[in-house]
């Protein structure tokens, strides 16, 4: 049987598979019509992998048919990389057979753990920075990278404690990983911002020692603001909110060092209208067509 | 390390785990707290997303103290969270301070099996000719077998389940409530056409009729269940819902194959 030519598979075909350098947005069941109704003009979209790892109904049907239209980009949010659990296999096949379905342009996942003693917490838990730790992540995305025969890339925490146990910094431990994986670099500049505020580091300092090469996405997001027993700012990772405009600036600094990047505006909580999440990616389209230049410019016009 | 650090995530007292530190020498205790919210926060809201009509039944308070204490116990095991809340009607069940409400526990049942019928595989409902066809077979008709779709669940209930359910999913859910018979039994097929799950009260008969089906249990076995159950059961009724919810999906009998 011959294949349906849809858009989707003409683009696997014609192009290499990546995400543009444009601005994208997660994908809410809250906008599955509009998006489908309106077709707005956006990068990509961005699906946590374990919202589809059902065996059918409303959410295939309609992922299937936005994936037609768009670019794709599938995070997880449960493998447990940073867990002392062995990677879960059967986990790791549904993920295998979401990927093989949708054959997204990205796959990412976090240095975390959210899974113990067969436990599943649903949420992104800090590891500690040493060497058993190390060998541990770097054994998990060897792992992952060859069941799914991809790279990965790999998304920088946002933490609110750090362990005495830790030897190496964050940015030795996510510098070590991607050397010795070959995994690429998800860089979340609102959990720089967060982490970096949390810790008392100084954010463009963090960013420099990160290995910047390696960056195939940017993470957008808005955080919470609370303070922590001694009045300094604790800042939560709430993806509840716009992004900061702090970390617009941030971004744009990150962007001045790697250049054009991938950018989700990442919003899980307080999820508002549409036209609100396309006027935060338009923002940063704006800034990575800023970095487009003069003369690609000239030969548009 | 791990393993104290998860055991904290779950407990009540405040605690936290050993071997944390912070840059300033700020009390571990408030920021381990953010992922001790997070966590159990997180857990609760998923719980309330799959069970509004319990939560609207109890109030917000009240639901989310007892969804705590859910999460506490039972945390899932899948990082999957669409299906979690297997046995939280069971808890509900046995959870003193909601004694006094006994139906509880079974609107609880069904609205899981809502969420499970929402989220079940996908099937292409046979056509009214299909069935016409069988119908018209007089002889091969007994012997007929169903496959039912993925997404039908049967509840049978000894409280007004269906009725406490659809009274909330309306604005003017206080009125209907108030001449409710909650203690009437009642059961409920739900089952998922096209993109919507449909939640319809049928009688006892019927619900043994299509439990029988759903067992791969011919038409003339089925009836036969059925009619033990309630004498007075309207079969044909009953088939014309199925089709109607989508929710036959196969039919074979000995001389034919449909679809």
């Amino acid at each position: 049987m011959i294949p349906r030519d849809t858009p989707a598979r003409r683009a696997t075909a014609a192009r290499p598979r990546s995400l543009p350098a444009r601005a994208g947005i997660g994908l809410k069941p809250e906008h599955f019509r509009a998006i489908l109704q309106t077709r707005p003009d956006l990068g990509f979209v961005e699906i946590h992998a374990e919202n589809y790892m059902v065996a059918g109904g409303p959410f295939h049907h309609w992922l299937t048919r936005i994936r037609e239209r768009y670019p794709l980009s599938i995070h997880g949010v449960g493998l447990s990389i940073g867990g002392e659990d062995p990677l879960d296999e059967t986990h790791l096949d549904r993920l295998a057979a979401l990927l093989d379905r949708y054959q997204p342009e990205s796959f990412s996942e976090h240095l975390a753990w959210s899974s113990h003693g067969g436990n599943f917490y649903n949420d992104l838990l800090p590891v500690a920075y040493d060497k058993t730790t190390l060998a541990r992540v770097c054994e998990h995305i060897d792992r992952i990278q060859e069941r799914l025969g991809r790279r990965m890339l790999l998304e920088n925490p946002a933490t609110y404690v750090e362990f005495a146990a830790s030897t190496l910094s964050e940015a030795e431990f996510i510098s070590e990983v991607v050397r010795r994986c070959d995994c690429g670099l998800l860089l979340d500049v609102n959990n720089v911002h967060v982490s970096c505020t949390n810790h008392g580091r100084d954010a463009r300092d963090f960013l420099a020692s990160l290995p910047l090469a390696a960056v195939g996405q940017i993470h957008l997001a808005g955080f919470a603001s609370e303070v922590d027993s001694l009045g300094a700012p604790l800042l939560i990772d709430s993806h509840g909110a716009p992004v900061a405009e702090v970390v617009w600036a941030l971004y744009r600094h990150a962007l001045d060092r790697i250049g054009p990047t991938p950018t989700l505006i990442e919003r899980d909580n307080d999820i508002p209208a549409l036209p609100v999440l396309l006027a935060e990616a338009h923002h940063a389209d704006r800034i990575l067509e800023g970095l487009l230049p003069v003369v690609a410019e000239s030969a548009v016009s | 390390m791990s393993a104290d650090f998860a055991a904290a995530l779950l407990a009540t007292d405040g605690r936290c785990p050993p071997g944390l530190t912070c840059w300033n020498g700020s009390a571990p205790e408030k920021r381990f707290a953010v992922y001790r919210n997070n966590v159990v926060v997180g857990l609760v809201d998923a719980l309330a997303d799959s069970f509004p009509v319990t939560q609207t039944l109890v109030g917000e308070d009240f639901f989310r103290a007892m969804a705590r204490e859910f999460v506490r116990r039972t945390p899932p095991r899948s990082p999957v969270l669409a299906l979690y809340g297997e046995g939280f009607a069971e808890f509900v069940e046995g959870f003193p301070p909601a004694a006094g409400l006994p139906y509880l526990a079974d609107v609880a049942r069904l609205e899981l099996l809502r969420v499970r019928s929402f989220h079940a595989a996908d099937a292409r409902p046979v056509t009214q000719q299909h069935l016409d066809r069988l119908l018209a077979d007089q002889a091969a008709l007994p012997q007929a077998r169903f496959a039912l779709h993925p997404a039908l669940f049967v509840l049978t209930s000894a409280h007004a389940v269906v009725s406490l359910w659809a009274a909330h999913q309306s604005e003017s859910a206080a009125l209907q409530l108030a001449g409710l018979d909650t203690t009437q039994a009642e059961a409920a097929l739900v089952c998922r056409h096209q993109l919507e799950v449909g939640i319809y009260r049928i009688g006892p008969g019927a619900a043994g009729f299509i439990t029988a089906l759903q067992q791969d249990a011919n038409l003339s076995a089925a009836a036969e269940q059925a009619l033990t159950t309630d004498a007075d059961v309207d079969l044909t009724a009953t088939l014309g819902l199925l089709l109607q919810a989508g929710a036959i999906v196969g039919i074979t009998h000995p001389r034919r194959t449909h679809p």
